[in-house]
């Protein structure tokens, strides 16, 4: 009788636990409606026409928007995808076609180990490197500061990717007598176009709100794009200043840029989840 | 003539192949160098401060601009703590959340509850902050600040005004930030442990709750451990949410409630407005201190991880 009332007590709480464990899952998703609900609820109720197609007022008029910053984000991320395509996807063919076990593992570490270094701290090295010799806050900066942050993610998608193409297809080629780069380049590479392509666009949702390496690189710019030597402005640089700002104009607008910035950012991750996930059906 | 032209293309091949395999080769050790050039450049700026400090930069606990003192102390102590506060939180509900969607959830809730929390991560950090700063942080303030301080003031963590914006709120806020990430890895984790293990504990008559925690998660515990630890890497170096929220002070206070500073709070809020190589330098010892910092937590995760389930880059 004993037992079965403790076999009874167990049971019951294995099942409050189990509920705890269901509750936990509400919650995140609640914070996360929370949250998006929230910005878009609120940015849709501060964003105008204006918004998009004005370029910023100084405190104390009236209107005014983030047409140059919203441009300046669009620059910069473009730029950054300039210079971290090339060395992200050649690191990742390296991995997955080129490399011994040795080097393969070393670069990984190293890309993982990159990918893992805080915005900020890649900030504080492109004002390093190029900020301070070049005595001037620069778009060029900024974008170099998004690229380091974009390699790493971009390489190790595309080796992953990579390495889903079967190796009956490189013997296939191989036995036609191609050599290797171009079966890599021909073959291999656009057997593996989707995976490559998810990552990248992964990638670039990503440094799309990366506010921390722009502080101190790209500045931000009260007089709209001028040139990847000057400084530019960026969306998310703008929330974080906005945001901070006594001005409940600023602070509204800051409410509207981050509903752009969500609606850009979520679109491409859900638009390429969508895509990837109908593939593999 | 087919011959001739034959071994000429192949050398043509050959000759290409080379070139190809080590332009590769040039590009990933071009990425492993931009690590070494990182400590490089940040060792390089910081020499002032190194040179003028010493090892007091880390003990010290004065940040005087106007007069050229600096120390990291403050700022190192917020940061541990704040991410602490981080993981206190974030452990459980993560666990939680993997364990129902890896073993509890039919199977058309686990992809969307999945992806649910995927997009959690996603979103970018200054929005959170954004949302942390002026929906999270009052709401701390009043009611649970003031709530903690009026029932446990006796204790020295939750003394003192309630001010919103300090530790416990960008503890909070980490904890958001860092839960996707402990979530999905403790998810694969426990996915990858096999079903006959959970068979044979269920066998010997347990509840599924004791299945779970004496067969499975002691199984997978070094991808779970590796899980944590990652998301303390993303913790320590987590920038704007926490600059937003965190209020600014310098203070080595106990008290939850008090504002204060990380590292990464400290170089993103006085970085542009600092003048003079020693000040700069100072802001870029801070990095150094805190890239070491991250780099011995990265490396300890990505051994642990590496073992059990492999992930992606701890950006997603």
């Amino acid at each position: 009788m004993n037992e079965l009332n403790g076999y009874f007590r167990r049971k019951q709480f294995s099942r409050l636990m189990l509920v705890l464990c269901g509750i936990a899952t509400a919650v995140v998703i609640l914070v996360l409606i929370f949250i998006l609900g929230y910005t878009l609820v609120n940015g849709i109720s501060y964003l105008s026409l204006d918004f998009i197609t004005q370029p910023s007022k100084p405190v104390g008029e009236v209107g005014g928007g983030m047409r140059d910053d919203i441009y300046g984000t669009f620059i910069l991320v473009g730029l950054a995808s300039i210079i971290a395509l090339p060395v992200g996807l050649m690191a990742g063919i390296f991995l997955a076609e080129f490399a011994g076990p040795k080097a393969a593992s070393a670069i990984r570490f190293a890309a993982d180990i990159l990918a893992g270094v805080p915005s900020i701290i890649v900030g504080v090295f492109a004002y390093a490197i190029l900020v301070r010799p070049m005595h001037t806050y620069s778009a060029l900066s900024a974008g170099v500061a998004l690229a380091i942050i974009m390699i790493p993610v971009v390489a190790r998608t595309a080796e992953e990717s990579l390495r889903l193409v079967p190796n009956s297809q490189r013997e296939a080629a191989l036995a036609l007598g191609i050599s290797r780069w171009r079966i890599t380049l021909g073959v291999i590479v656009p057997g593996a176009v989707t995976g490559i392509v998810t990552g990248i666009m992964l990638a670039v949702a990503r440094i799309a709100g990366e506010t921390a390496p722009l502080i101190f690189t790209a500045l931000g710019s009260a007089f709209g794009v001028q040139g990847l030597a000057e400084p530019i402005g960026a969306l998310p640089l703008q929330i974080y200043r906005y945001a901070l700002s006594p001005y409940s104009d600023w602070q509204q607008q800051a409410w509207a840029a981050a509903f752009l910035l969500i609606i850009l950012v979520l679109g491409i991750n859900i638009s390429v989840r969508l895509v990837s996930s109908r593939r593999q059906k | 003539m087919t011959v001739k032209s034959n071994t000429a293309s192949t050398v043509w091949a050959r000759v290409g192949d080379k070139i190809f395999s080590r332009l590769t080769l040039f590009f990933s050790v071009l990425m492993a160098a931009i690590l070494i050039a990182l400590l490089i450049a940040l060792g390089i700026d910081a020499w002032p401060a190194i040179q003028k400090f010493g090892l007091s930069f880390i003990t010290s606990i004065e940040w005087d601009p106007v007069n050229e003192v600096f120390g990291a102390l403050p700022a190192i102590y917020g940061t541990l703590l704040s991410s602490l506060i981080g993981l206190i939180i974030a452990v459980p509900i993560s666990l939680g959340s993997a364990i129902f969607l890896s073993e509890l959830a039919p199977d058309w809730m686990r992809r969307p509850c999945s992806f649910l929390i995927e997009m959690l991560a996603a979103i970018p950090s200054v929005i959170i902050g954004l949302w942390g700063l002026y929906v999270m942080v009052p709401f701390i303030r009043n009611p649970i600040e003031i709530w903690l301080g009026s029932n446990l003031g006796f204790l020295p963590l939750f003394s003192g005004p309630p001010f919103g914006v300090g530790f416990l709120s960008a503890g909070i806020i980490l904890a958001i930030m860092v839960i996707p990430i402990i979530t999905a890895i403790s998810r694969e984790a426990i996915f990858a442990v096999p079903v006959t293990q959970r068979e044979a504990m269920l066998a010997l008559g347990a509840t599924r709750w004791e299945m779970i925690t004496r067969a499975v998660l002691p199984y997978c515990r070094s991808g779970l451990m590796g899980g944590v630890i990652l998301g303390l890497g993303r913790a320590l170096g987590e920038t704007m949410a926490v600059t937003m929220v965190i209020g600014n002070g310098y203070v080595l206070s106990p008290s939850l409630f008090s504002p204060g500073a990380t590292i990464a709070s400290k170089v993103a809020s006085e970085f542009n407005e600092a003048s003079g190589d020693l000040y700069i330098g100072s802001l870029i010892e801070l990095a150094l201190v805190l890239f070491a910092i991250t780099l011995l937590v990265n490396i300890i995760a990505r051994l642990l991880v590496w073992r059990t389930v492999s992930v992606r880059g701890t950006g997603e």
